[in-house]
């Protein structure tokens, strides 16, 4: 009995991926989006890069020529402009995130005592360059004044030095952080809109109700929808990472790869059971469509993929515990950057777990009466 | 009819393949115009392919075919004379819009042909009236029963005066009454337009039989052509099913024979399906109504009715597939119930709407269900090629459900619902649509069944020769039984000649009182209308535009849920986007490892936890406990302080101090060494003042921040704003994504290939809508932007609102385009959403800016219209802009108009394959 169970799913999800297999527009934008969309996911830096800065130089000093002789690509990208009627127009159209006005006199003031200030206007609308740029800014004239001032006469402070070492990337690159996460996103995305989509598709064409009435039960179905198209996804995942995100991006992974994949496994059954859950809640195709994006958006931007989760308001944060996306994100950031083990991961690994039950019994329990709501 | 005009259509070796099919080989004829012309022969030998060709709905291959006087491979042609053209496809109700209204369809007809609104009322009034649709004017299609869809069917066809009408089998699967309703109706129509040319292919040999002219076909030739008499004379027969049958090549007629039916011989006792008092409600709608009957083993029982009767609701739940609303239903003596697994391997169910897997092949198809139904593993081969050739389908074996006709995809269904040689057979109209040699082929397979096997079959039909041939049938109408009984009893009961005849009487019997279903007479004479042909052609009409605009409305309107999700669905991604995305990293978890102890390095510490960016966790006791809790992602920061720190910090003496920060994400680690570096050189520099009063560099001179647009610095200014772009990318893409693919998909793209619209016009009727809907979108965000996230608007509000159309204009275009380029609804919605949402949310400036981007990304972000757009709407919002600053990126979201219109152009095709 227990093998006949299993046979049905095994035949029904080859059924699934045989389905697949028609479509080579689908197949071609499965490629793309583990392929192509994240090596260019991968090339947008996150640290500062040519940030456009204007210098207005008044002063026209040893210093101010060493303020803007500072300012080094490839963090920034430095124009020389006359005024600030000009900077303001630059500004305006998103073309300057930063104006330094150096002010006339402004060494002179210095050594004189007078404490002069340099003026730094930012767009605050950019705004992680504009915050981190900022800071940036503010250091490198910092260090400028204190070299100048260490030149012409020596203020003896006690030196307490800063050894600063970044743990898991200590280049800061970006690279490292996008590719994984849009792997990551594109995962999620893949997983929920192929079954989803499965689902209504039979539904619209009339063969669900064909396999409802054979001897087979809605779990039975809904397995084989799960196993099938997370195959996919998981096969289209794990060749990304190896030959996209380690290979051609060259991102080196700290953890054990095949852990991640085992992480991978249980968040598809999490969201290919939501995307089976959302195709019971649909009634069409487009319903559906808007019904994804709805869901998948908030999925992958609250998820802590994209900004830290400790910045979000607490009760986002708690609310997305009961996202899969969130442990997700988690445990894939513990293993692949921290080479964390599975003594560190297994919270998010159970907790993906009992996420997917209760979604894959929330969509069982709606399988059957909704397929057999619908009057055709 | 008299003497012989020039012929409507006339073709000259016509030869039409699909793969490696050929489905029409070197097919010359002339049709004769002025009469009615029926094309007959079984399923798959040409003759929709025909039709669809003459229709001007499929692009030719090869051969030539001249239609109302010229050549369909000309497009000019097509174009003028598609307004003369009326095609009804086949299938019920596959050109009507399902949640559109009966007179909604015909409506949307008549506008496409360019009728004013007068004219449209009273042409609808009439052809609703002579249909005897009238009192279902404001019914949805899709609840409408068969007969009745197609009676739909042939007013949509007939609004516009259509000098050649071709049905495509427009009878299949509808009540004899209605069917002889219908013919009477074509009739009148034709007396009324006497010059009209009719061209239609049926599977019924005695409506044929009516028919002015034939043309018989096998094997995608034409075996004979003329009137019935001829066809019957050359062949030597009585009736025009037995001419047909001579007429065939002798290795087709090989196989058919008689059919004799042995008589059942009941066995005592056991029932095999038992129903009583079966209830089942939709809503208000009761569509069975305390249905009883009781079929013994071994019997064939037939269901006779209409389509949406209720046969198939009765026999879903026989199988499980649908709770009864009251009353009980039992098989093999055991109450039916959807948990039952059992009892459902014993039975084989055929549901209507051809269950198959139109993506696997046909030998799949076979193999999935032996597998489901867990023939023995050796045994499925034999299964299969035994499927395969006593259903004659072998030839098909590795084809695609799709690439076949009507009738073999049926014959497959019933292949696949046999494998497992079940003890019941529950067959919701498996010979609908096959021919007269297949359908008895099947029949012969199926008193096998029965008569040897013992087999139960439980089969409805609307065939009434089939019907003769069960043991026992009930006559269903509109969700009851109206009599059960043997065949020729029924028959001899209402004193009829025929079956069909009884039928009539018994439904003419239940109907009277109800409404008067022949419809009024039509007036005599038509009124004037005017010349719809010639005003219909053209290049571009606004007219027609409009009614696909209208029509796509109305669809938009019947499904309120998606409207909901479109408009509600926005607000609530930008209240959890805007709020969620947050910049501002603050909150971060961090620990110290006090190796010192002293006052000083307390001291130290304590700066780091006065801090609103800091959270302090426990301290940290050795090199691997720090190592560990990193690890976990617990600690974003560690700080060791050295042991001595305090006394070489007393002493003057140099020192350092030790910090890891995770730098997992990146842009997180960098912000947390800023804040650290710059929290660490503040305290030592307050530290050199407190001891010794210099005046360290940092006060030497000052840095004056000026935070301009934004100066709270508040991250939800600079995000709300960014979002809206975002938001109006997304959502307008996703709802046009499905517009043209769905069509394809579901069948109603027919209408685009046979009216006179243009792609452009059907283009931008779809997109206007949507349109609409993305502005109403807009305004909504933007008033919660001002609103819930008080976040002010600057700037010029109408230069946004302008940007805003043109960006929506785009967004819609690019949902359009993915759908007129895919071919499956499944890859429009993933391409679309993939080539959405990366460029939009990553590389059009929401949080890094367009211009820092490098190599691919800097592709996608120039060459995507959402940078330019959200540039428009930070400007506006925060930076007080207007129409004069931003010129440039108007001029930008235009520009990608055109180019999404015409790439759209491009894989709009005006012809099916």
């Amino acid at each position: 009995m227990n093998s006949r169970r299993l046979a049905n799913v095994l035949y029904l999800g080859v059924k699934e991926l045989r389905s697949l297999r028609r479509d080579p527009l689908m197949l071609f934008f499965i490629v793309f989006s583990f392929s192509i969309a994240i090596y260019s996911a991968a090339s947008v830096s996150m640290e500062l890069n040519k940030a456009p800065v204007a210098v207005i130089d008044e002063d026209r000093s040893q210093l101010s020529a060493a303020i803007t002789g500072a300012l080094l690509p490839p963090h920034f990208k430095v124009s020389m402009l006359a005024d600030m009627a000009a900077a303001d127009a630059g500004m305006d159209r998103g073309r300057l995130t930063f104006v330094l006005d150096i002010p006339s006199g402004f060494q002179r003031d210095m050594l004189a005592g007078r404490q002069p200030a340099i003026q730094l206007n930012v767009d605050a609308t950019q705004t992680s360059q504009a915050f981190l740029g900022a800071s940036y800014i503010q250091s490198i004239v910092a260090g400028e004044v204190a070299h100048f001032l260490d030149t012409r006469s020596a203020v003896a402070a006690p030196e307490v030095k800063l050894a600063l070492r970044m743990r898991f990337n200590p280049n800061l690159s970006s690279k490292w952080f996008s590719a994984v996460m849009e792997l990551i996103n594109n995962i999620t995305m893949l997983a929920i809109i192929l079954t989803g989509a499965a689902v209504i598709r039979e539904r619209e064409h009339g063969t669900i109700e064909h396999l409802l009435s054979m001897p087979l039960s809605p779990a039975q179905i809904m397995a084989a929808k799960v196993w099938a198209n997370g195959l996919v996804v998981l096969a289209a995942a794990a060749v990304s990472l190896n030959l996209v995100v380690r290979g051609l991006l060259d991102v080196p992974v700290a953890g054990s790869v095949p852990l991640f994949l085992l992480g991978t496994l249980l968040h598809l059954f999490a969201v290919t059971s939501m995307g089976i859950f959302l195709g019971t809640v649909a009634r069409s195709m487009p319903q559906l469509a808007l019904l994804v994006m709805l869901v998948v958006l908030p999925l992958e931007v609250l998820s802590g993929g994209m900004t830290p989760r400790e910045s979000m308001p607490e009760i986002v944060r708690q609310i997305m515990l009961l996202a899969p996306t969130t442990h997700f994100v988690s445990f894939a950031q513990a293993i692949l950057y921290r080479g964390a083990g599975l003594d560190v991961v297994w919270p998010q690994f159970l907790a993906i777990v009992a996420i997917g039950g209760a979604l894959f019994a929330a969509a069982l329990a709606r399988f059957r009466r909704t397929i057999a709501d619908v009057q055709t | 009819m008299s003497g012989s005009p020039a012929p409507v259509a006339r073709l000259v070796s016509v030869t039409h393949r699909y793969g490696g099919t050929r489905a029409l080989d070197g097919v010359s004829l002339d049709l004769p115009a002025g009469c009615m012309a029926g094309c007959i022969g079984p399923d798959g030998v040409g003759k929709s392919t025909l039709l669809g060709l003459i229709a001007g709905a499929r692009a030719m291959q090869s051969g030539t075919i001249e239609v109302l006087g010229g050549d369909m491979a000309d497009r000019r042609h097509r174009d003028a004379v598609c307004p003369r053209i009326a095609y009804m496809p086949q299938g019920l109700g596959r050109n009507l819009y399902a949640t559109l209204s009966v007179y909604e369809n015909v409506d949307f007809f008549g506008r496409l042909f360019g009728h004013g609104r007068e004219e449209r009322e009273w042409r609808i009034r009439e052809l609703l009236a002579s249909t005897g649709l009238a009192p279902f004017t404001d019914r949805a299609a899709g609840k409408l029963s068969g007969g009745m869809k197609q009676k739909l069917g042939l007013c949509c066809a007939l609004i516009h005066d259509p000098d050649l009408l071709i049905l495509d089998e427009p009878t299949t699967g509808v009540d004899p009454l209605s069917r002889r309703q219908f013919w009477q109706l074509i009739a009148r129509i034709r007396a009324r337009r006497p010059g009209m040319s009719v061209m239609v292919a049926t599977a019924y040999m005695e409506e044929a039989e009516q028919f002015d002219w034939l043309v018989a076909m096998n094997a995608g030739k034409v075996l004979a052509t003329g009137n019935a008499q001829a066809l019957k004379a050359q062949a030597g027969s009585e009736n025009l099913e037995q001419a047909f049958v001579a007429l065939l090549p002798d290795e087709r007629r090989g196989e058919h024979r008689a059919l004799v039916i042995p008589p059942h011989q009941p066995r005592d006792g056991e029932m095999a399906i038992e129903a009583e008092e079966l209830t089942r409600r939709f809503g208000d709608f009761t569509a069975v109504d305390r249905v009883s009957f009781r079929i013994a083993r071994g019997e064939i029982f037939g269901f006779v009715g209409s389509n949406g009767c209720g046969k198939t609701t009765t026999m879903k739940m026989l199988t499980g597939l649908l709770p009864p609303s009251e009353g009980t239903a039992r098989l093999f003596g055991r109450t039916v119930a959807a948990k039952d697994v059992d009892t459902r391997r014993r039975v084989g169910y055929m549901s209507q709407g051809f269950s198959l897997y139109s993506e696997l092949t046909v030998r799949q198809n076979l193999e999935l269900h032996a597998r489901l139904f867990h023939v023995p593993a050796p045994e499925v081969p034999v299964r299969i090629d035994e499927m395969l050739r006593r259903f004659g389908i072998a030839h098909a074996a590795d084809l695609l459900p799709d690439a076949l006709p009507l009738g073999m995809r049926q014959r497959l269904s019933l292949a696949v619902a046999v494998i497992h040689r079940p003890e019941m057979l529950i067959l919701d109209e498996p010979t609908s649509g096959v021919d007269p040699v297949a359908r008895d082929a099947f029949w012969e397979l199926m008193i096998g069944l029965s008569r040897r096997d013992g087999v139960t079959i439980f089969i409805s039909t609307h065939f009434m020769n089939e019907a003769q041939r069960c043991d026992r049938i009930s006559l269903m109408h509109a969700g009851r039984v109206l009599a059960t009984g043997e065949p020729a009893a029924l028959a001899g009961a209402r004193g009829a000649a025929t079956l069909e005849d009884a039928f009539i009487s018994y439904l003419e019997e239940a109907e009277a009182g109800v409404a008067d279903a022949a419809g009024a007479d039509l007036p005599s004479a038509s009124r004037a209308g005017t010349d719809a042909a010639r005003r219909a052609t053209g290049t571009f009409s606004l007219r027609r535009l409009a009614s696909y605009a209208h029509r796509e409305t109305l669809e938009l309107l019947r499904d309120p849920i998606r409207l909901a999700f479109a408009l509600l669905g926005t607000a609530l991604l930008m209240v959890i986007l805007g709020y969620g995305i947050s910049m501002d990293v603050e909150n971060l978890p961090y620990a110290v490892l006090d190796r010192d102890g002293t006052p000083a390095s307390r001291d130290y510490a304590l700066n780091l936890s006065g801090s609103r960016y800091f959270v302090e966790h426990p301290p940290l006791q050795d090199h691997a406990e720090l190592d560990r809790r990193m690890r976990t992602g617990e600690l974003s920061l560690a700080v060791e302080i050295p042991p001595g720190f305090g006394r070489d910090l007393k002493r003057g003496r140099g020192t350092e101090i030790g910090v890891w920060v995770d730098g997992a994400m990146p842009f997180r680690g960098e912000t947390v060494a800023g804040y650290f570096q710059g929290m660490h050189y503040n305290y030592m520099a307050e530290l050199v003042g407190r001891e010794t009063g210099a005046v360290s560099a940092t006060e030497a001179a000052r840095v004056e921040v000026r935070y301009r647009y934004n100066p709270d610095v508040r991250s939800i200014n600079a995000m709300v704003p960014a979002v809206i772009p975002i938001l109006l990318m997304l959502i307008p893409a996703m709802l046009t994504a499905l517009g043209v693919v769905r069509e394809k998909e579901l069948g109603s793209i027919v209408n685009f290939y046979v009216t006179p619209v243009t792609r452009i016009e059907f283009l931008l009727g779809k997109q206007l809508p949507y349109v609409v809907l993305g502005m109403i979108n807009f305004f909504i965000l933007a008033a919660l932007a001002v609103t819930a996230f008080g976040v002010p608007h600057k700037g010029s509000f109408a230069a946004l609102t302008l940007a805003a159309l043109l960006y929506v204009i785009v967004s819609t275009g690019f949902g359009l385009l993915m759908s007129a380029f895919a071919q499956t609804q499944i890859a429009a919605l993933f391409g679309t959403a993939i080539a959405t949402m990366l460029p939009a949310v990553q590389f059009s400036g929401l949080i890094h800016p367009v211009s820092s981007l490098e190599g691919i990304a800097a592709v996608f972000g120039n060459f995507f219209p959402t940078g330019y757009f959200l540039i428009v709407s930070r400007g506006t919002f925060s930076k007080a802009l207007g129409f004069g600053d931003l010129g440039y990126y108007f001029w930008a979201l235009a520009a990608f108009v055109p180019v999404l219109t015409v790439l759209s152009l491009v894989f709009l095709r005006k012809q099916g394959r």
